[in-house]
C-alpha cells in the first residue's frame, strides 16, 4: 500500500520536474491581435487603413494613412517566431534572446543607456524600441539596414552581442526535435521533403514575422486624432499643438501618424561625456554631410522607453525635448563640423511649452496588443524576463 | 513697366481688389439668408479668369450649413470648435489674439472687411502659427495675418483647400504652408516680410497658386516636392528670389515635377537674404528671378523676368547648390525643363562669384538671363539668340511644346476624395480600432468571440461598458484583458452597444 503511494508520488514528482523539452509546444492557428487572417495570411486592421495620405507616404496630419506595413505572414510563421524570439538558444552561449535587450515589458527596450552582450561587453548605441517596427524601411540608428532579416544578423552575428553564428543557429535547431517539429509546420512545403533541414533564411523570416506584428496604434492621441475630441486633456492638448507648430516643428520630422518621416537627420544631438564623437550615417554612406545623421525614430510608446537618444544621453523626456531648445548645433563637440538640418533652429519655448510637449508625448503609450512571452520555449532554456 | 508703370498697376489691382471687397463686404455685413445666400454666391464663383476647372466651387463641397459670427472680443476658436462641417465662421473686424485650429471637414474662415477695417489675427511676436488646419475642404479668406512665429496658414494634410483674399505680414518662416495636401486653390493674396517663402507648397499635389503679390520676402512663391502645379499671374518682387521650384532631399515624398510658370511679374528680386542660418534658403543668391533646383517637366513661359541683379533663371541640380545633403534616393537633375518665350531684360548685372567666373571664361560681358549649372537632360531654351545665357549649350533649341496654353489649370477636375473613406459611427470606430484587435465574430482569437460576449450581455450594454474599465481575469484559458479604463464613460457606452449590434 505504501508502496503504491510512493510510486504514484513519484511518478507525480517525475512528471512534475520533467524536462520542459517534453512539454508539446504547439503553434497557434490564429493570427495576432490587431491582425487578420485573410486566406491564411495575417493583415493589419487599423482605423487608419480608412485614411489615404499624399502619394502613399504615410505622413501627414491627423487622419492620415499609415505607410505600408509588413504583413501577410502565416500566423504558424509568426508564433514560431515568437518562441525564437524569447528562446535564447540563437545566442552564442545559450543566455541571451532578442527579448534581453527587446523586452516587452519595457517597451521592447531595455530601459539601459547601453545594452550588455554575451561577454559582458557594451554595445556602442541605446536599444531601439521595437513597437512598430513593421511600418519602418530602414533599421539600425544609422539606417544601415532595409530589412528586419537584414537587421537581425547585426546583434546575432556581433561579437558585444548575441556573439553567434548561422552554424550554431542551425546546429541547435536541427537538433531540437521541438524545433524541427515546429519548422516543419510553419514551413509544411519546404519540409515536404524528408530530407529537409531548417534553413536560416526560415530562421529570419519567422523572427520577421513576429517582430512585424508589434502594433501600437490605440493610444489615447489615436482616439483623439480619429475624432474623440475628450481623448486628451487640455495641456495634453496644448501639448500636440506646440508639437505640431511650426515653432517648435517637432512634426516636421516626427510626423503622424507613425511620429516618424523616416528619413536620416542631423540633428547634432550629443554623446556622453569622454564618449567618442558617433558618426551615424556617415560610418558607411559617401556624402559627407550625413556625418552624424541618425534615423528619426517614431514616437510611440516613447515614455517607456528610456533613455533617449542613440547614445542614451537623455534620462528624461523633459531633457530630451529641451535639447531642441538649446540653440542650433549646442551640443556639437568643439573640433565637430555638423551639417545640421534646417529645421533644428531655435525655437526659444518656454519652460511651459516645453512641459506641454512631455504631456503629449506621454499620450502615445499604447501597449494594449503587447505580446504574450511564452512560459516555455522549444531549447528548454530560461525564457529571459 | 518701370517703377512708376509698376506703381501704376499695383494701384489699379487693388482698385479691383476693393471693388470686389466692397461688394462682398456689402453683402456680408447684414445677417439675413438672403444676403448669407449671395455672400456664398460671391465666394464660389470662379476666380482664376478662365473656364471650367478653375471654379472655387468645385474644390469644396459647397457651404450649405449654417453661419457663425465671431465678433471682436470672442475667440475665433470658440466658433470653429461648435462648428459643423458644412459652416462658415464669419470674423468681424477686430484683433484676434489665437491660433485657429481646424481639425475637422468643409469648414469657412471667412473674414468681414467694413469700413475699411479688417479682421486681424495678430500673434504679437508670440505665438507660434496664425491658421493651423488638418481637416478637408477648408477656406480662409479675408484675413489679415500679422506677426507670428512659425507662419501664417499652415495645413498638415488638408486635401481641396481654398486660400484666398488674405494680407499676411511677419508671419514668421512661411506665410501660407499646405503640406501632403491634394487639389488647392491659393489666390490673390498679398504676402511680404517672410523670412523664407511666403508661399510654401511642400509635398502637395494638383496646385493652383495664381494672382497673388509677394515682395519682400526671402523667397517669394515656392513649389517643393509637389507635382501637378500652375503657378501663374503674380506679382513677385523686391524677395531674394521670386519664384523657386526644389526637389530638397531627405523629405518623406521626393519627387517635383509638371510645374507651369507663366504670366507672372518677376522683378527686381534683389532683396538681401535674411533666411535664417542653415536653412536652404539662405543658400540662394539674392538677386534670381527663378531657381528650378533638380525640379522635372517644368514649363516657363510668358513671364516678365527682369531687374534681378544675379540671374533671371538659374537651373541647377543637388550637387550645385548650397546647403544640400544628397539622397540617394532623390533625383537630383533637372529634366525636361522648358524655357519658352518670356521677356527678358536687365538681369544679372551685379551676379555673385561663382557666376561672375562663368561670365569671364566665356567671354560674357552681359548679365545672365538664364544660367544653367551642374546635370540635366532633355532641357530646351527658345529663342536664346534675343538673350544672355551660360551654361545651356547642351539645351535643345526648340521645345516639345511652344505653349502650356492648352492646360487651364492642374486642379481636379472635382474634389479629391475625402481622406477619410469612413462612414462609421463612434462606436463603430472605438470597435473597429480597439476591441476587434482581439475579438472577432465567431471564432476564438486573442479573446471570447464577439458572439459569446453578445449572449453573456445580451440587453446589457452597460455591463459591457463598465466591465472593460475594470476588467478581471473570467478564464483561465484567455489572457487578461486590458482595461479600457482611460476611455470615457460615453465612448464605453458607445463602444458596448456596437458590440451587440455585430452581426459578422
Amino acid at each position: 500500500m505504501r508502496c503504491l503511494w510512493m510510486c504514484v508520488f513519484v511518478a507525480l514528482l517525475t512528471l512534475v520536474a520533467a524536462p520542459a523539452r517534453s512539454v508539446e509546444i504547439q503553434l497557434t492557428a490564429q493570427c495576432p491581435a490587431s491582425f487578420e487572417n485573410r486566406a491564411g495570411h495575417c493583415k493589419l486592421v487599423s482605423n487608419y487603413s480608412n485614411y489615404a495620405s499624399l502619394e502613399n507616404g504615410g505622413v501627414g496630419g491627423l487622419k492620415t494613412g499609415l505607410p505600408e506595413i509588413r504583413d501577410g505572414f502565416t500566423p504558424k510563421e509568426i508564433d514560431l517566431g515568437r518562441y525564437l524570439f524569447f528562446d535564447p538558444i540563437l545566442s552564442g552561449n545559450n543566455k541571451q534572446s532578442c527579448a534581453s535587450c527587446h523586452n516587452p515589458d519595457k517597451g521592447f527596450a531595455d530601459g539601459r543607456q547601453f545594452s550588455a552582450g554575451a561577454n559582458g561587453a557594451l554595445t556602442a548605441r541605446n536599444a531601439p524600441s521595437l513597437w512598430n517596427v513593421g511600418f519602418l524601411k530602414r533599421y539600425f540608428w544609422d539606417g544601415r539596414a532595409n530589412s528586419l532579416e537584414e537587421q537581425m544578423q547585426g546583434p546575432l552575428y556581433s561579437k558585444i552581442e548575441m556573439a553567434s553564428s548561422p552554424e550554431k543557429i542551425l546546429a541547435s535547431l536541427n537538433g531540437n526535435a521541438s524545433y524541427r517539429r515546429l519548422f516543419a509546420s510553419a514551413y509544411a512545403t519546404s519540409f515536404a521533403d524528408p530530407k529537409a533541414t531548417i534553413r536560416i533564411d526560415q530562421v529570419y523570416r519567422s523572427i520577421a514575422a513576429f517582430e512585424s506584428t508589434f502594433i501600437s496604434l490605440n493610444s489615447r492621441y489615436d482616439l483623439y486624432a480619429h475624432g474623440f475630441p475628450d481623448a486628451l486633456n487640455k495641456k495634453e492638448v496644448e501639448g500636440l499643438n506646440v508639437f505640431r507648430s511650426f515653432v517648435a516643428r517637432c512634426a516636421e520630422c516626427h510626423t503622424p501618424p507613425l511620429f516618424s518621416n523616416q528619413q536620416i537627420v542631423v540633428i547634432g544631438s550629443p554623446e556622453p561625456d569622454g564618449r567618442a564623437f558617433d558618426p551615424g550615417a556617415g560610418s558607411y554612406s559617401p556624402e559627407p554631410r550625413l556625418r552624424g545623421g541618425f534615423k528619426v525614430p517614431s514616437l510611440r510608446n516613447v515614455e517607456l522607453t528610456a533613455p533617449y537618444m542613440h547614445s542614451g544621453r537623455f534620462g528624461t523626456l523633459r531633457e530630451t525635448v529641451a535639447f531642441y531648445n538649446g540653440g542650433r548645433g549646442h551640443a556639437v563637440p568643439k573640433d565637430e563640423k555638423l551639417f545640421l538640418h534646417w529645421h533644428i533652429h531655435e525655437p526659444k519655448l518656454t519652460d511651459a511649452e516645453l512641459d506641454r510637449l512631455v504631456d503629449f508625448l506621454k499620450t502615445l503609450t499604447d501597449e494594449s496588443f503587447k505580446p504574450q512571452r511564452p512560459a516555455v520555449v522549444p531549447s528548454g532554456l530560461a525564457v529571459s524576463k | 513697366m518701370n517703377k512708376k508703370g509698376l506703381v501704376v498697376g499695383i494701384i489699379a489691382m487693388l482698385v479691383a481688389a476693393g471693388a470686389g471687397y466692397l461688394t462682398a463686404k456689402k453683402q456680408m455685413a447684414g445677417s439675413s439668408s438672403a444676403e448669407i445666400a449671395s455672400a456664398q454666391s460671391l465666394l464660389t464663383a470662379s476666380r482664376t479668369g478662365s473656364s471650367g476647372k478653375g471654379d472655387a466651387a468645385t474644390l469644396t463641397t459647397a457651404m450649405t450649413g449654417k453661419l457663425i459670427t465671431v465678433k471682436a472680443g470672442e475667440t475665433i476658436q470658440n466658433a470653429v470648435n461648435s462648428a459643423q462641417p458644412g459652416d462658415t465662421v464669419q470674423v468681424m473686424p477686430g484683433t484676434y489674439n489665437e491660433t485657429v485650429y481646424i481639425d475637422k471637414d468643409n469648414i469657412a474662415l471667412i473674414g468681414v472687411v467694413q469700413d475699411g477695417k479688417w479682421p486681424v489675427l495678430d500673434g504679437m511676436s508670440k505665438l507660434n502659427d496664425a491658421v493651423l488646419y488638418s481637416g478637408n475642404g477648408i477656406r480662409v479668406e479675408n484675413l489679415k495675418i500679422v506677426k507670428f512665429k512659425g507662419n501664417g496658414i499652415m495645413g498638415q494634410s488638408g486635401n481641396n483647400f481654398v486660400l484666398r483674399h488674405n494680407w499676411i505680414e511677419n508671419t514668421g518662416v512661411y506665410g501660407i504652408f499646405p503640406q501632403f495636401g491634394q487639389n488647392g486653390l491659393i489666390q490673390y493674396n498679398v504676402l511680404s516680410g517672410i523670412e523664407d517663402a511666403a508661399i510654401y507648397v511642400g509635398m502637395s499635389d494638383n496646385i493652383q497658386v495664381d494672382h497673388n503679390e509677394v515682395h519682400g520676402n526671402v523667397a517669394g512663391i515656392e513649389i517643393e516636392n509637389s507635382r501637378h502645379a500652375v503657378v501663374e499671374n503674380n506679382m513677385v518682387y523686391d524677395n531674394a528670389g521670386g519664384i523657386l521650384t526644389f526637389v530638397t532631399p531627405w523629405l518623406p515624398i521626393k519627387t517635383t515635377f509638371d510645374v507651369i510658370i507663366r504670366n507672372n511679374f518677376i522683378v527686381g528680386n534683389n532683396h538681401v537674404n535674411f533666411g535664417a542660418p542653415g536653412s536652404l534658403v539662405s543658400g540662394i543668391p539674392s538677386g534670381t528671378g527663378v531657381i528650378v533646383m533638380a525640379a522635372k517637366d517644368v514649363i516657363i513661359e510668358n513671364n516678365v523676368i527682369r531687374d534681378n541683379k544675379n540671374s533671371g533663371i538659374i537651373v541647377a541640380d543637388h550637387k550645385s547648390f548650397a546647403n544640400i545633403t544628397i539622397d540617394p534616393d532623390s533625383d537630383p537633375f533637372p529634366d525636361r525643363v522648358s524655357v519658352l518665350t518670356n521677356l527678358f531684360a536687365n538681369n544679372g548685372f551685379d551676379p555673385v562669384g561663382d557666376i561672375k567666373t562663368l561670365m569671364t571664361a566665356t567671354l560674357t560681358t552681359v548679365g545672365p538671363d538664364i544660367v544653367a549649372v551642374g546635370g540635366g537632360h532633355g532641357n530646351c531654351m527658345v529663342d536664346r539668340a534675343g538673350h544672355s545665357t551660360l551654361g545651356i549649350s547642351s539645351w535643345a533649341t526648340t521645345c516639345p511644346k511652344n505653349s502650356s496654353a492648352d492646360i487651364v489649370t492642374l486642379l481636379l477636375d472635382k474634389p479629391a476624395a475625402p481622406r477619410s473613406t469612413e462612414t462609421a459611427t463612434k462606436g463603430q470606430v472605438l470597435y473597429n480600432g480597439i476591441c476587434a484587435g482581439c475579438h472577432t465574430y465567431s471564432a476564438r482569437m486573442i479573446g471570447p468571440p464577439t458572439q459569446i460576449i453578445q449572449a453573456l450581455y445580451a440587453g446589457n450594454a452597460q455591463g459591457i461598458a463598465d466591465y472593460i474599465a475594470n476588467p478581471v481575469k473570467k478564464r483561465e484559458d484567455f489572457p487578461a484583458m486590458p482595461s479600457q479604463g482611460h476611455l470615457s464613460p460615453e465612448m464605453r457606452k458607445a463602444v458596448a452597444e456596437y458590440m451587440l449590434t455585430v452581426k459578422k
